[in-house]
Order: C-alpha cells, then sequence, then structure tokens
C-alpha cells in the first residue's frame, strides 16, 4: 500500500491482549488519517456519553500519511479521546518522532481500551507488542521516564508518557513525547493514567511506501519553496521561535493579561517588549521530523532564585504562564513551563487556571486560609512556580486547582471568573480585540481552543492575508476556512506552522503523489469539513447544544479597559447565526440532512 | 579538489530529514533504518549529531574487506561499495570505528554513504546547513571564521 501502512494496532489493557485490523481504506481516503482516521475510529466504537476517566473510554494514537515522510512540516500525529476537562471530544495534536516512528513499526493509528490492573507500559517493535510492568516507573517524571524506558527497550525508541499529573488524573494533564513534545488539551494525560498505561515505547524498521516518488519530490519542493517565500510566517517562527505574535498581539492590544482584566502592556522600551522577555536566556533550536523552520526553543536560564533550567519553550504556552498571570519573571516563566512538561500538564489551562484563582483572591473570594498560605497576587513569580508544582502533585490548594478553573471557579458559586469555553482554558488573544478568534474559541469542537481555527495568522500576523481583526461580516467564512483546512492538515500529520505560505493545492499535490489517491484542493478541504462534522454530531450526542458555542461575559459585556483596542467587546453572538449558515446547521447549530449527505455522514 | 563532508553538530536540530533524504533517493520509499547517514540525539539536552561514512584513506572497512567489495577507485576519493562481490560477512561493520557501515537484511547488503553521486541528498534537505558537503580545503572555514571574529571584537576595544 501507498502512503497509509494498512494495519491498526489495538491494545486491551483489561484482558491483556493484542490484536491487528488491517486499515480500513474507504475510510482512509474519506478521513485521511491522524485526527480525521482517529476520530473515525474512535466515534464508531465509543458511546458519547461515556466517562472520560473510565476503562469504558478509549484512546487512540494516529499518525497521518505524511507522518515519517519528507512532506514538510509532517511529522505529527494525533491523540483521540473524550477529554475529561470539557466532556467533549478532544483530538490533541503532538510532534517529535513518536508518530513517524508509529509509521515506521507499520501502523496507521493505535486504538488502547480497557484498564490495566496495575501501572504497564507498551513496546512495540514492528509486529511484536508487548504488555510490560511499570511498577518501578509509577511516579516518575516524564524525562526520567523516557529515559528508563529507552535503557528497557532500545536506546532509538520513542516514548510517549504521562508523568505525575496524569497518574493523578489532573483534569488537564498532557501525553508527552520525545521529553518535549506534548500532546496538551483537553486532559488526554488523565485519560492514559486512568488505564494505568503510564507509557508507550515505539520503533519501527518497515518503509512508508510512495505511490509517484518523482511527483512526491516535486510537491515537496514546490511546498517549500512557497514556505520559504513568506517572510513573517516561516522565517519569523525560524529566527524567534514561537514568541512571534507577542509583540504583534500587545501592538493591537489584544494579549490577555491578569485573566483578561488587562490586554495591554505598555511598553517603556525595547527591553520591555513581550518578546524581549524570552529572548534572554540562551536559547537553542529544535526542529521535528521533516521540517525546515526549526521553530522549538530550548532555553538555559542561570538565575539566582532558581536552578540553571532547560526548557523547551512552546508556543503560547509561553504567552499564558507569563501574561496572563502577570508574571514579568522570564526564568520564573521559563521554569513553570519546564514543569508543565516534566509533570505533563498542559501550560495553557494551568496559566488561566492560576489566573482565575489569583482574580479571585485578588477580589477576596478565596483567602489565604485556602490557599495553603500562598499569596496568590499577580505578579507573585515565585508562587506561580510553586502552584505549578502542587497542581501537578494535586498537593494542598494544587488538588482544588486540579480541576481546571472552571469547576474551580463554580465550586464557590463563581463561574464569571474563569475564561472558558465548554470549560476549556482559552489562551491569551483577548477575543475583543480579534473578532475571528472569539469565535473560533466558541465553536471549537474541543473547547476553549485556538490552534484548530487560528484565524490569528491572517488577522493579526498577516500571513498571507491581511484582514482587519475588528470586524465582523466575513468572520464567520474564515474561521470555517481554517477550521475545515485545519482539520485536514492535522489528519494529514501536518503541522499548522508549516502552513504559512502554502495553500490546500499544495496538501492535495503532497497526498496525491504519497497516496496515489488523487485529492483535488476540494476534496482535501471538504476531507477537513467531514472531519468537523463528525466532531459536531459526536458532542451533540454527549449533550452539547448551541448554547455552549458562546464566550464568557466579560467578552461581550465587559470593553478593554485601555491600549490600542479600548472599548472593544466580542461579537461572537452575531457571527453565530451566519457561521451555521455557513457550516449548513440549523439555527440550532444541528448539521442539516443535507449537509451530512454532501459530505458522506448520511 | 576533493568535496567532503563537513558536520556542524551545533547546527543540528534533530529534524531527521537528512535519514529520509537519504531513504527516500536510495530507495523511493521512506525507510530511515536503511538511511546512510544517522542521527544521534539527547532528547533531555537537546543536542544532536548527523554522522555518516568518512570514506577514511586508510579505511579499516577496506582493509579487512575479504572480496575487494569495498574499494577505492583510483583518483576517486570515495570508498565504493561493490554489491556483487560482497559475501555478506560484515566484517567492514565491525571494524568501522564510527559504525558507519551497517548491513541491512532487507537487501541483504551493506548500507554506507556513497554522496549520492556527488550532490548528498541529506545536505540538500538539511535546513541548518548541519551537514555540509563542501570543498576539502574550506570545509573547515567557518569555523576558524567564527574563532576570528572573537580576535576582531578583543582587539577593536584596544585599537589607539
Amino acid at each position: 500500500m501507498n502512503g497509509w501502512s494498512g494495519t491498526i494496532l489495538r491494545v486491551n489493557l483489561s484482558t491483556g491482549t493484542v490484536s491487528t485490523q488491517p486499515t480500513n481504506l474507504k475510510d482512509a481516503v474519506l478521513y485521511i488519517g491522524a485526527r480525521g482516521l482517529g476520530d473515525k475510529l474512535y466515534i464508531d466504537e465509543v458511546d458519547a456519553r461515556v466517562d472520560p476517566l473510565s476503562p469504558e473510554n478509549k484512546i487512540v494514537f494516529a499518525p497521518g500519511p505524511f507522518s515519517g515522510t519528507l512532506a514538510p512540516s509532517g511529522g505529527r500525529y494525533h491523540v483521540v479521546t473524550k477529554g475529561p476537562l470539557t466532556e467533549a471530544i478532544a483530538g490533541s495534536n503532538a510532534s517529535g518522532l513518536f508518530g513517524p516512528e508509529l509509521r515506521y513499526a507499520g501502523y496507521d493509528a493505535l486504538i488502547v481500551e480497557g484498564k490495566a490492573p496495575e501501572p504497564v507500559y507498551l513496546w512495540i517493535r514492528d509486529d511484536v507488542v508487548e504488555i510490560r510492568k511499570a511498577a518501578h516507573l509509577w511516579g516518575k517524571w516524564v524525562p526520567e521516564t523516557t529515559e528508563m524506558v529507552q535503557a528497557e527497550t532500545d536506546l532509538d525508541a520513542r516514548v510517549a508518557c504521562i508523568g505525575p499529573a496524569g497518574e493523578r488524573r489532573v483534569l488537564f494533564a498532557s501525553i508527552m513525547n520525545d521529553v518535549h513534545s506534548a500532546a496538551g488539551r483537553s486532559g488526554v494525560g488523565a485519560v492514559m493514567g486512568s488505564k494505568n498505561l503510564k507509557a508507550i515505547a515505539v520503533y519501527g524498521t518497515k518503509p512508508i511506501k510512495v505511490a509517484h516518488p518523482k511527483a512526491f519530490r516535486e510537491a515537496i519542493l514546490a511546498a517549500c519553496e512557497a514556505g520559504s517565500r513568506n517572510s513573517a510566517g516561516g522565517a519569523g517562527l525560524k529566527a524567534y521561535g514561537v514568541d512571534v505574535p507577542l509583540d504583534v498581539l500587545n501592538e493591537i492590544g489584544s494579549l490577555a493579561a491578569n485573566n483578561f482584566q488587562q490586554s495591554y502592556i505598555p511598553a517603556a522600551g525595547e527591553d520591555d517588549r513581550p518578546s524581549a522577555l524570552p529572548s534572554s536566556p540562551a536559547r537553542r533550536p529544535r526542529g521535528c521530523y521533516s521540517c525546515v523552520m526549526r521553530c522549538g526553543r530550548i532555553s538555559k536560564v542561570k538565575n539566582p532564585g532558581y536552578v540553571s533550567q532547560l526548557a523547551e519553550q512552546a508556543q503560547e504556552e509561553g504567552l499564558a504562564v507569563v501574561f496572563d498571570r502577570g508574571i514579568d519573571n522570564t526564568a520564573a516563566m521559563i521554569q513553570s513551563n519546564q514543569l508543565c512538561d516534566e509533570m505533563g500538564m498542559d501550560p495553557i489551562s494551568l496559566g488561566a487556571t492560576v489566573a482565575c484563582a489569583m482574580e479571585m483572591f485578588e477580589a477576596g473570594i478565596i483567602t489565604v486560609k485556602d490557599t495553603d498560605g500562598l499569596d496568590l497576587s499577580f505578579g507573585n513569580s515565585a508562587v506561580m512556580v510553586e502552584l505549578t508544582r502542587k497542581i501537578g502533585l494535586r498537593d494542598g490548594f494544587g488538588n482544588k486547582l486540579a480541576v481546571g478553573s472552571y469547576r474551580f471557579a463554580n465550586s464557590y458559586g463563581h463561574p464569571e471568573f474563569s475564561m472558558t469555553v465548554k470549560k476549556q482554558e482559552i489562551p491569551p488573544y483577548d477575543p475583543r480585540g480579534i473578532q475571528g478568534i472569539g469565535l473560533e474559541y466558541a465553536t471549537c469542537n474541543r473547547g476553549g481552543c485556538h490552534t484548530k481555527g487560528y484565524t490569528v495568522a491572517v488577522e493579526v500576523l498577516g500571513f498571507g492575508e491581511s484582514i482587519d481583526p475588528h470586524t465582523t461580516a466575513d468572520k464567520p467564512f474564515w474561521v470555517k476556512l481554517f477550521q475545515d483546512l485545519t482539520a485536514a492538515i492535522d489528519a494529514s500529520g501536518g503541522c499548522i506552522f508549516g502552513t504559512s505560505g502554502r495553500g490546500g493545492e499544495n496538501y492535495a499535490a503532497l497526498l496525491t503523489a504519497l497516496t496515489g489517491v488523487n485529492y483535488s484542493t476540494e476534496e482535501y478541504v471538504k476531507a477537513g469539513e467531514r472531519i468537523w462534522n463528525l466532531e459536531r454530531l459526536f458532542n451533540l450526542q454527549a449533550g452539547f447544544t448551541s448554547k455552549d458555542d458562546q464566550l464568557p461575559e466579560r467578552f461581550t459585556t465587559s470593553p478593554i479597559r485601555s491600549g490600542p483596542a479600548k472599548g472593544q467587546v466580542s461579537h461572537v453572538p452575531e457571527m453565530l447565526t451566519e457561521y451555521y449558515k455557513l457550516r449548513g446547521w440549523d439555527e440550532d447549530g444541528v448539521p442539516t440532512q443535507e449537509r451530512l449527505r454532501e459530505l458522506q455522514l448520511a | 579538489m576533493a568535496k567532503v563532508f563537513m558536520i556542524h553538530p551545533e547546527r543540528c536540530t534533530g529534524c531527521q530529514n537528512c535519514r529520509m533524504a537519504c531513504s527516500f533517493s536510495h530507495e523511493n520509499q521512506f525507510r530511515p533504518a536503511a538511511a546512510r547517514v544517522h542521527v544521534f540525539t539527547s532528547e533531555r539536552e537537546g543536542y544532536s549529531v548527523p554522522m555518516m561514512c568518512q570514506q577514511c584513506d586508510a579505511a579499516p572497512c577496506m582493509k579487512v574487506c575479504p572480496t575487494g567489495a569495498l574499494y577505492r577507485a583510483p583518483g576517486s576519493t570515495l570508498v565504493e561499495y561493490a554489491r556483487d562481490k560482497c559475501m555478506g560477512c560484515r566484517m567492514c561493520t565491525m571494524a568501522c570505528p564510527f559504525g558507519s557501515a551497517v548491513y541491512d537484511s532487507v537487501t541483504e547488503s551493506i548500507l554506507k554513504c556513497d554522496t549520492c553521486g556527488g550532490e548528498p541528498a541529506c545536505a540538500q534537505f538539511c535546513p541548518t546547513q548541519a551537514i555540509e558537503f563542501i570543498d576539502e580545503n574550506i570545509a573547515t572555514r567557518s569555523r576558524r571564521r567564527a574563532f576570528a571574529a572573537k580576535f576582531k571584537s578583543a582587539f577593536e576595544g584596544t585599537r589607539p
């Protein structure tokens, strides 16, 4: 078979059995792989009302056809399950080397079901799959777990694992692979922890076959060339890592701070610019599979208050950690981010949960009596680091925050302090100053999320196009386009950062040459729309309604207080009707039979 | 003047493009287990080193080969491999101090870098020029230049 590997691996942890089944080629063509095929496999088998942390839930690890090939920025894989944080479909995308290695072992997806009677890890070496005891690994943090598993399996094995946060079911625990890459959102790590699955190690030697090698090579070079022509995107990410948005966001007054009470940080000079903060420690670039941009950064920090640290600076995690909590201390930010990496937690949800608690503390709703004596004033960087550790271990006050900001704030009768959609925390792009991303937050299938419909690329960063962040009439169109194209790229195993300068036509050409299946640009984007609707149907069955497609009240009723976007509010409610219409949904946000038939979902 | 591989591990980001490019250009499929270039990474520190056959002048692999399957053609800088002469004893894999000669059971042959006929795919696809294929005389130029720059800045402060 060309493109796809042709086999799905299934491990039942309750019975200890391992089995395989052939990849359904019709599904592979319609859903492509990774997020799409993962969704299809998961949704076909799991009841939408399942308890996410019960043995009845399943978890799918799926790379895409691009993963393991030279398709530019194509080495990613997707984790699909039901998220304990949101109780909606959870789809978390990660980089590193683990996804491609699953392909070299010969698999398009790994389905894990049931629950092991005691901690275990999986060791997958091509066709040989073992379920091994992991009691000696339980409690270990991510880097140590990775190294110990490699020592027992293969030094070149790629390892995905959870840290103490996943073991203790912090509701926003992540699954880390290759030490620094994260399947971060919605608590997928807690699902793995609930199954007593500590780690998965994989090593593969099988080939990925290409239908039309010459055409594939040409499509790769065309995509690389297109990417390098876009200086803002590719070059910016290459030069500065993922801090590229910081300054621009602040310049338009939409960089959230102090739990979205502020959206603008006045800078006295060059050194005060938001992007100046993370660039001060020495940073070395890291790259993922088949990518030329290498936007990862390893930072080394020497600071009297903290031990020298090495931490990969991942995307908006940096933003959430620094700005949402009013923390200006670079070292503290890096250390908190590193703790998230090493304990296996989502820094976006962590940052926003602490920010929520800090606002509640400053408002007097919680006091030092509730917080183990910690002073949760905004700007207290030592407390931020301490709380990160306590949350990851569910220790003391950390246990209260480990359920996320919505459940925490709601337990005090004040859910309005939680900046979440479908109980998932939003990152610091202020939706009052950027209308399109607000609509994405409100409608994203996995809850408050920016990556699955990143209109910031055109509303703020000018990647390819530049549109006004304050307009609303055009935004439903843009949000739908980004959501559909992103879903298709996610399903291919591609990275969204890799899209700068490249369009659907590049990806369709790559997929066609690789698989031998003829994808037009239209069919490629339609696959994305199909995936989006499949996820929507799952959420509706799980009990979500159009009432859940909205932002917290602060964004529609409290205008931005200062800065270039002063006075702005979000207009999501006005955009929603048009969005549903474009999607072919009725006024309750339910896909019509007509649209489902067009998408071959009915 | 011959070209040689020059690696710059400090530029390597661990992206694996070189292994995939090598595999793809030799076999038209992606089987990095069969790549002739190898990348070693320390994940925690984020440090990687790409390595391939050094085409040694006094190559140990040539010396131990009993059939002459590994040889140097007159005037060539490369250690070449004649599969039809190879008997699969794998002594070369044991002789190479860098581990750059590898036995592949799928093709029943020794895999070692052949510089892709003078236009190595790994160097072409490396996004950071951590792998360079460069004239031997200027191979270390970037290192010399980087170090000389330190003297320049030292002198600039003291010039009368």
